[in-house]
């Protein structure tokens, strides 16, 4: 067989730039809507970032100026809330199905996280509406957190039962046969070894229901103003870009565009975040 | 040559069987047994794995055990500190005692027998989000120890008995993963030597070591069994001949032949060993 | 299941076979030298000492590099039982040698007397050699038992000559020299024996793992 650089050597090369172009144009592709993205939004919205959007109430309909700071600090507290239902719950379900795990029941766990992973956030909405709202706390944060947190609880049970599974069991055995008990070494040992990846799916579930609208439209359903108590409606980040894009005033549609480019700054440092957290491990996850 | 010590006369006990004691090497007679298994079967599912095991373990001598792969010998070691409890659908059958008490005892918790019979395993397992230090005392806290003092003497104890002390007395709050892989093998030898067991389990502690750490292993064995009672499985003969007193031969889940470990590679009784202590097989 | 290692194994045991013929047939050499007065055979067994020497040599470099290979049970105790089977047979050579060299000596002045004791000693003692070998190779532990009492008769045919010899030098001065020879002659014989009597020792240690060495000597 030659080594020289014959008409069959060329073709190859050829083909082979050939097909480097494809994917380039594909990889383009892919990026383009995000740049797009980020390009509209930054071209509508970065005008309207001041100080007075991120420290001022919104304005009566018709006014302008004012700003989102009520919608941020609300979009925070029903995540707060959310976390506070999600995150435990989660977790421990997690850590069932990973190291405690039945065959029956972690089958029949494991059915019912994907069912609810599946539920649209809408149904979501109603169902707390009708379980919470109308009986119990009316609109309010309670609510809002309450609908966010059943939405977390799928995905943190997902990865932490994934990270879980990822500890070697060698770490395991090891811890075993120092004698020391079952619930210690899942504690400080098989959960302190997965703690990243735990938190970082923590906050990935994170990110993804502080984008939520629908649910919020029928728990917390929103406030124009500060809200006194977690018993009362909140304003969310959502909610106010919501009400504002639909209205018929400009100003409130530039806010609308501000709020939106606040909202995607916001999970692209979560998405970030979590990327210099996971360094060298557990790439799968960050989707 | 000192001359061969009598073997103990058999016991007639009134009640059951009398059975005549475990095959015990000639030379460890006279030395108390730190073990007595008593006709150990194994299953995993329906897969018989040990068939009807006896055999005695002196105390404070180092035993090896030898065979080919999936003959059983780390089924055999596992069984004595109860780690098959962690296995689903093993079955334990036989009688192991440990001085004297029955380790598989209704009323035996395992977490304790495991606290006396400690374990190191083929790949080094320090855990990674701990320091040296916090490795070495992993076993105490995680026990409920808490006073500063006691972890303190006890994690300096166990790292010297381990040959780590002089390597790692500067960098004791250095990850546990910055260690060589001999030398994280070495700290898992003084985390299981922390809890002050009894006996130590050895499963090929050395067959992902270099030559240089495992001789370094082996020197420590040989100093470690002054204090402790060890089993070793090794699939190195040389290695069992080197550091060994006695040898157990396992094949297919039986154990074949149980001796002094120099007549057991000098001159071994069944052909079976001798042929696969030459090599001719396995 | 062949493997390399038994091939060089089998070739080292050659060796030491082939060492082990050409003892057996240097000590014949030598003994025909004495007793049909000739010197042409004397002087081909003091060439081919040199021939022993060097296989000595050849085994133990084969014993070295084959115990670098940390041989076990069987093969660990051929090794070095070959080893020392051929440090005898080498000395069986320079017994051989010495043989001969008595022979020439003897040659040179007339035969002193009918040998009977002499041939019966070499019969007996290359029959030893002979048996030790066998043993050896067929790794028959009994046989080689059987040659260990045989030294005891070599031993007692060597003081029956000594005495005779002795006897004779008194009785004529003139043959002292030659009477000298053959009590060398009969010792070489004495040494050949002990030699294929520790064979047949290591030949039981080979077959038993026993070491029946210096058993005479224990109470």
């Amino acid at each position: 067989m030659s080594m020289k650089n014959n008409w069959q050597h060329r073709w190859r090369k050829v083909k082979s730039s050939m097909v480097s172009g494809l994917c380039l144009t594909c990889a383009a592709v892919v990026i383009a809507p995000l740049a797009l993205l980020l390009f509209s939004l930054v071209k509508k919205g970065a005008s309207s970032l001041d100080l007075n959007f991120f420290t001022q109430l919104p304005k009566a309909a018709g006014e302008i100026g004012g700003g989102m700071a009520n919608a941020m600090v609300g979009s925070l507290v029903l995540l707060g809330l959310a976390a506070a239902v999600g995150v435990p719950i989660g977790v421990l379900g997690g850590i069932y199905l990973s190291e405690f795990g039945g065959r029956r029941l972690s089958w029949a766990v494991r059915f019912a996280a994907d069912i609810l992973n599946g539920t649209p956030s809408i149904v979501w909405g109603i169902v707390i509406w009708a379980l919470v709202v109308v009986p119990i706390t009316g609109f309010s944060a309670y609510a809002g957190g309450l609908a966010l947190g059943f939405m977390m609880i799928p995905i943190v049970i997902r990865t932490t039962e994934e990270m879980l599974a990822m500890v070697p069991n060698g770490y395991r055995e090891a811890a075993y046969a120092l004698g020391i008990p079952r619930w210690r070494i899942v504690l400080h040992v098989v959960l302190k070894t997965a703690s990243r990846g735990v938190i970082t799916g923590i906050l990935l579930a994170g990110a993804r229901v502080i984008g939520e609208t629908a649910p919020l439209l029928f728990t917390a359903l929103g406030n124009n103003f500060w809200s006194r108590n977690l018993s009362e409606p909140i304003n969310a980040m959502t909610l106010q870009i919501f009400n504002y894009a639909n209205s018929p005033f400009p100003d409130q549609n530039r806010q609308a565009w501000a709020g939106a480019l606040v909202l995607i700054l916001f999970a692209l440092a979560l998405n970030v975040g979590v990327r210099i957290m996971t360094r060298g491990s557990a790439p799968h996850l960050v989707k | 040559m000192t001359p061969q010590p009598q073997l103990p006369a058999l016991k007639i006990t009134p009640s059951a069987q009398s059975e005549p004691p475990p095959p015990a090497p000639a030379q460890a007679a006279g030395k108390p047994a730190t073990f007595e298994v008593r006709h150990l079967n194994v299953w995993f599912g329906a897969h018989h794995v040990l068939r009807d095991i006896s055999l005695q373990i002196p105390s404070k001598a180092v035993t090896a055990i030898i065979g080919p792969s999936g003959c059983g010998k780390s089924t055999f070691l596992r069984s004595l500190n109860r780690m098959h409890d962690l296995v689903a659908g093993s079955r334990v059958e036989g009688r192991i005692t440990l001085f004297g008490q029955d380790l598989y005892g209704k009323e035996v918790d395992a977490t304790l027998v495991r606290r006396r019979v400690g374990m190191v395993f083929q790949k080094s397992n320090p855990f990674p989000t701990m320091t040296i230090e916090e490795n070495a005392t992993v076993g105490l806290r995680l026990n409920g120890v808490r006073q500063r003092s006691l972890l303190q003497e006890r994690m300096e104890r166990s790292l010297r008995m381990a040959a780590l002390w002089d390597e790692v007395k500067d960098r004791l709050h250095a990850n546990a993963m910055s260690l060589s892989g001999g030398q994280q093998q070495r700290l898992c030898i003084a985390r299981a030597l922390a809890i002050e067991p009894e006996v130590l389990l050895m499963d090929e502690p050395a067959s992902a070591l270099d030559p240089l750490a495992t001789a370094k292993i082996e020197e420590l064995i040989l100093q470690l069994k002054e204090q402790f009672t060890i089993v070793i499985v090794t699939h190195n003969m040389q290695q069992a001949a080197r550091i060994s007193d006695q040898t157990a031969f396992f094949y297919i889940g039986e154990l074949i032949e149980f001796d002094a470990t120099g007549r057991l590679f000098t001159n071994p009784s069944k052909k079976q060993t001798e042929d696969y202590v030459t090599g001719r097989f396995g | 299941m062949q493997r390399y290692f038994d091939e060089d194994l089998a070739h080292f045991k050659e060796t030491l076979l082939m060492m082990g013929s050409y003892a057996e047939s240097a000590l014949n050499q030598a003994l025909q030298a004495i007793v049909d007065r000739n010197d042409k055979l004397a002087e081909q067994v003091q060439d081919n000492d040199d021939i022993m020497d060097q296989y000595e040599i050849d085994i133990d470099d084969m014993a070295i590099n084959l115990l670098s290979k940390a041989p076990l049970a069987t093969d660990l105790r051929l090794i070095t039982v070959a080893m020392k089977i051929s440090q005898n047979l080498e000395r069986i050579g320079d017994e051989a040698t010495t043989i001969a060299r008595r022979a020439m000596e003897l040659n040179a002045e007339p035969q002193l007397k009918n040998y009977i004791d002499i041939p019966r000693m070499a019969a007996i003692a290359l029959t030893m050699l002979k048996e030790s070998l066998d043993a050896f190779v067929n790794r028959k532990a009994e046989l080689a038992r059987t040659v260990i009492p045989r030294d005891k008769e070599v031993d007692a045919l060597n003081r029956q000559v000594y005495r005779e010899l002795s006897s004779f030098m008194v009785e004529d001065p003139s043959t002292i020299t030659r009477c000298l020879h053959l009590m060398t002659v009969s010792k070489c014989l004495e040494r050949v024996a002990d030699h294929a009597t520790n064979i047949a020792q290591e030949v039981v240690y080979l077959c038993e793992a026993r070491d029946i060495r210096h058993e005479a000597n224990k109470p």
